[in-house]
């Protein structure tokens, strides 16, 4: 079996785009100091709304369009309860992804009168580059791609360079540092924590987006399977860092990618299932070592 | 609010005031808004909301069927009290499903593979499943105190690998030969849990799990680790400067927690159809039912059987909900998902009767 060959490539990046979308929520949500475990249930959501969205609009951008809005509305429970009404977070969290999995459930029921999975006859998934077929090395790792591929590796160093060199960006930051210090120079942190909530919710929408019209055309009840979680770890890997988020996902996507190679060769499914899982904890343990050594001391 | 004088208040509004700061109010008003809003969800969905609700609690409340329905509830409780135990300290426990199953595989293996007879068979496997289960949860502690992993996500991210690790077992080591469906054989007379009368579904399983409950109360409030507990909850840095070793504590109630789900397991797996089958334990969301009730009862061990009522008839009142009146029983987890938000967003309440009370 041969890793590096480029069919491989694309397996990886495939496997890390709607990983990589949840994560950058999960990232702005740590810089502003909300911890935010929504991105599941939020994922799941978008997931449903893109299918939805493409089923009635006849256009999978339609349905990309309704997730990312959907999705950004119903943040809008946790960025209001956390940041105006200090609710905690994590509850919330619980509750939406919750309230997601039930949701999403119970309107395939209503809506479409289906239950499991939906996919109608002409369920217009999202365009792939085949433009691309023909130039080399591009070709093979993008031509079956969307275009949400490579626009989340965009808007993630856009994001990490806004964060890093304009006033708003050291402003949201100030906000998850020391938000006592941000208040008092005048920063209405409430708000940064909203709205960075809110578009993180955007975020998740068009992850799930891309998981339900990109990776395959279909909505499955809960089809998410734990990615949403796989992102929270990869932002504490990463310290809510956006720029070094493409390192972490792209961890995660080769070894999903990889558990399905071994698949095909015979690996039972539920170990190969397991594998990201693992991997995740072990790598968390492993760069958590040093952090364990400072405190030895206190504890 | 503007600060006026305080003036003599009549006698009724008084007494509304008092009655609105009952503890009751919050979970009680949590439950009705709920409600309210899965009316407003399944008449938007073209559905009528009180037949619908009118089929949950006959399907739950029949007379034919409580020896079930409370078998249900005490699935509930157990899983409630393993979200509670690490809740008391203000943690939380979402791999209840990894370590319910693990537990359910323990205690099938011992029931399978030890020649003893009932009398010691069957708390050995429950004791086994405690054993390994806690074990199992036990793992988050260190984790967090060492490494600085979050127990929530820890026992996130164990969960589904033990999940996973019981179903591979399941299909192609221990599972029964022959069988389409991957599940372990049905496990001898003497390992199975003993019955209570002629009950078919509740069984001494349930007495089990009442235990749990009055030990976790009695720990709770009269022990000095219960007190722990709760300082440790209410305020972690004060508990560990007035001498609490909070990396002990985390290790005990997670071993607990993880314990209790094990026994939920191994009840499940040793009472009819007597056989640990793949996913069976995971499917009808025992783990998350018992989760939203904890947090309705925000810990509290004495409300614990109450909360878990409600979700009792939800789950078991769904399926007979989505038969008679064509509601999907999906609106089970959303009414579970509601409670929770709602719960989280009561502090607006709590922020306003402060400043009323400062006022």
């Amino acid at each position: 079996m041969q890793i590096f060959e480029l069919s491989f490539v694309a397996a990886v990046l495939l496997a890390a785009t709607p990983i990589l979308y949840a994560a950058l929520a999960g990232a702005i949500s740590a810089q502003v100091g909300v911890f935010n475990i929504a991105l599941e249930g939020q994922m799941l959501w978008g997931a449903f709304a893109a299918v939805a969205g493409s089923y009635y609009t006849g256009s999978a951008w339609g349905g990309v369009l309704v997730a990312l809005l959907s999705t950004a509305l119903f943040a809008v429970i946790l960025a209001v309860g956390s940041a105006r009404w200090k609710a905690d977070p994590i509850i919330i969290a619980i509750g939406t992804n919750l309230l997601a999995l039930g949701l999403t459930g119970f309107l395939l029921r209503v809506l479409f009168d289906v239950s499991g999975s939906f996919s109608p006859r002409g369920l217009e998934g999202l365009p792939k580059m085949a433009f691309l077929a023909d130039v080399p090395v591009i070709g093979p790792i993008f031509a079956g791609q969307t275009l949400l591929v490579p626009l989340a590796f965009v808007v993630i160093v856009a994001v990490g360079l806004w964060l890093k060199a304009t006033p708003a960006g050291l402003r949201l930051r100030g906000v998850g540092e020391h938000p006592e210090a941000a208040a008092s120079l005048g920063v209405n942190v409430p708000s940064f924590q909203m709205w960075a909530t809110i578009v993180g919710g955007a975020l998740c929408g068009i992850a799930g987006a891309q998981l339900a019209l990109g990776n395959v055309t279909v909505f499955t009840e809960n089809m998410t399977a734990g990615r949403g979680w796989i992102a929270v770890a990869a932002v504490m890997l990463v310290a809510g860092r956006p720029l070094w988020l493409p390192l972490a996902c792209l961890g995660f996507g080769a070894a999903e990618a990889l558990g399905f190679r071994l698949q095909g060769i015979g690996a039972p499914q539920q170990l190969t299932d397991a594998a990201p899982y693992a991997i995740t904890l072990v790598v968390l343990v492993l760069t958590r070592i040093r952090f364990a050594r400072s405190r030895k001391v206190s504890v | 609010m503007t600060s006026t004088p305080t003036k003599p208040q009549p006698r009724a509004r008084r007494l509304l005031a008092t009655a609105l700061r009952h503890p009751a109010v919050v979970p009680l008003g949590a439950v009705v808004l709920a409600l309210l809003i899965g009316a407003v969800i399944i008449a938007a969905a073209g559905l009528d909301p009180l037949t619908a609700y009118a089929a949950v609690l006959e399907g739950s409340l029949d007379p034919r069927q409580l020896d079930y329905t409370f078998s249900v509830w005490g699935f509930i409780c157990g899983m409630a009290l393993a979200a509670a135990i690490p809740l008391r300290m203000g943690e939380f426990n979402l791999g209840g499903n990894g370590q319910m199953v693990l537990g359910g595989l323990t205690a099938a293996w011992v029931a399978l593979n030890v020649p003893l007879p009932g009398i010691l068979l069957v708390p050995l496997a429950v004791l086994a499943a405690a054993i390994v289960s806690g074990g199992f949860g036990a793992l988050s502690a260190p984790l967090a105190t060492r490494f600085g992993i979050p127990i929530i996500i820890s026992t996130l991210l164990l969960s589904p690998i033990a999940v996973a690790v019981v179903s591979y077992l399941l299909r192609f080591q221990i599972g029964e030969a022959g069988s389409a469906v991957a599940q372990t054989p049905r496990l001898p007379d003497e390992g199975r849990m003993w019955a209570l009368g002629d009950l078919s579904y509740s069984n001494t399983g349930l007495l089990v799990i009442i235990a749990m409950m009055v030990a976790f109360y009695v720990v709770d409030s009269r022990s000095a680790v219960g007190f722990e507990l709760r300082v440790v909850g209410a305020n972690r840095r004060f508990g560990a400067y007035g001498g609490v070793r909070v990396g002990r504590l985390a290790f005990g109630a997670m071993a607990a927690a993880g314990a209790a789900a094990g026994i939920v397991g191994a009840i499940i797996v040793m009472s009819s159809p007597y056989r640990l089958i793949d996913g069976a334990l995971i499917s009808p969301g025992y783990t998350f039912a018992g989760l939203a009730a904890a947090l309705l009862a925000g810990g509290r061990p004495a409300l614990i059987p109450v909360t878990a009522i409600l979700f009792t008839i939800l789950q078991v009142g769904g399926a007979s909900m989505e038969r008679s009146a064509d509601v999907p029983r999906q609106l089970s987890d959303v009414l579970q998902g509601v409670v929770i938000v709602v719960l989280a967003l009561r502090t607006v309440l709590d922020q306003r009767r402060t400043e009323r009370s400062s006022a």
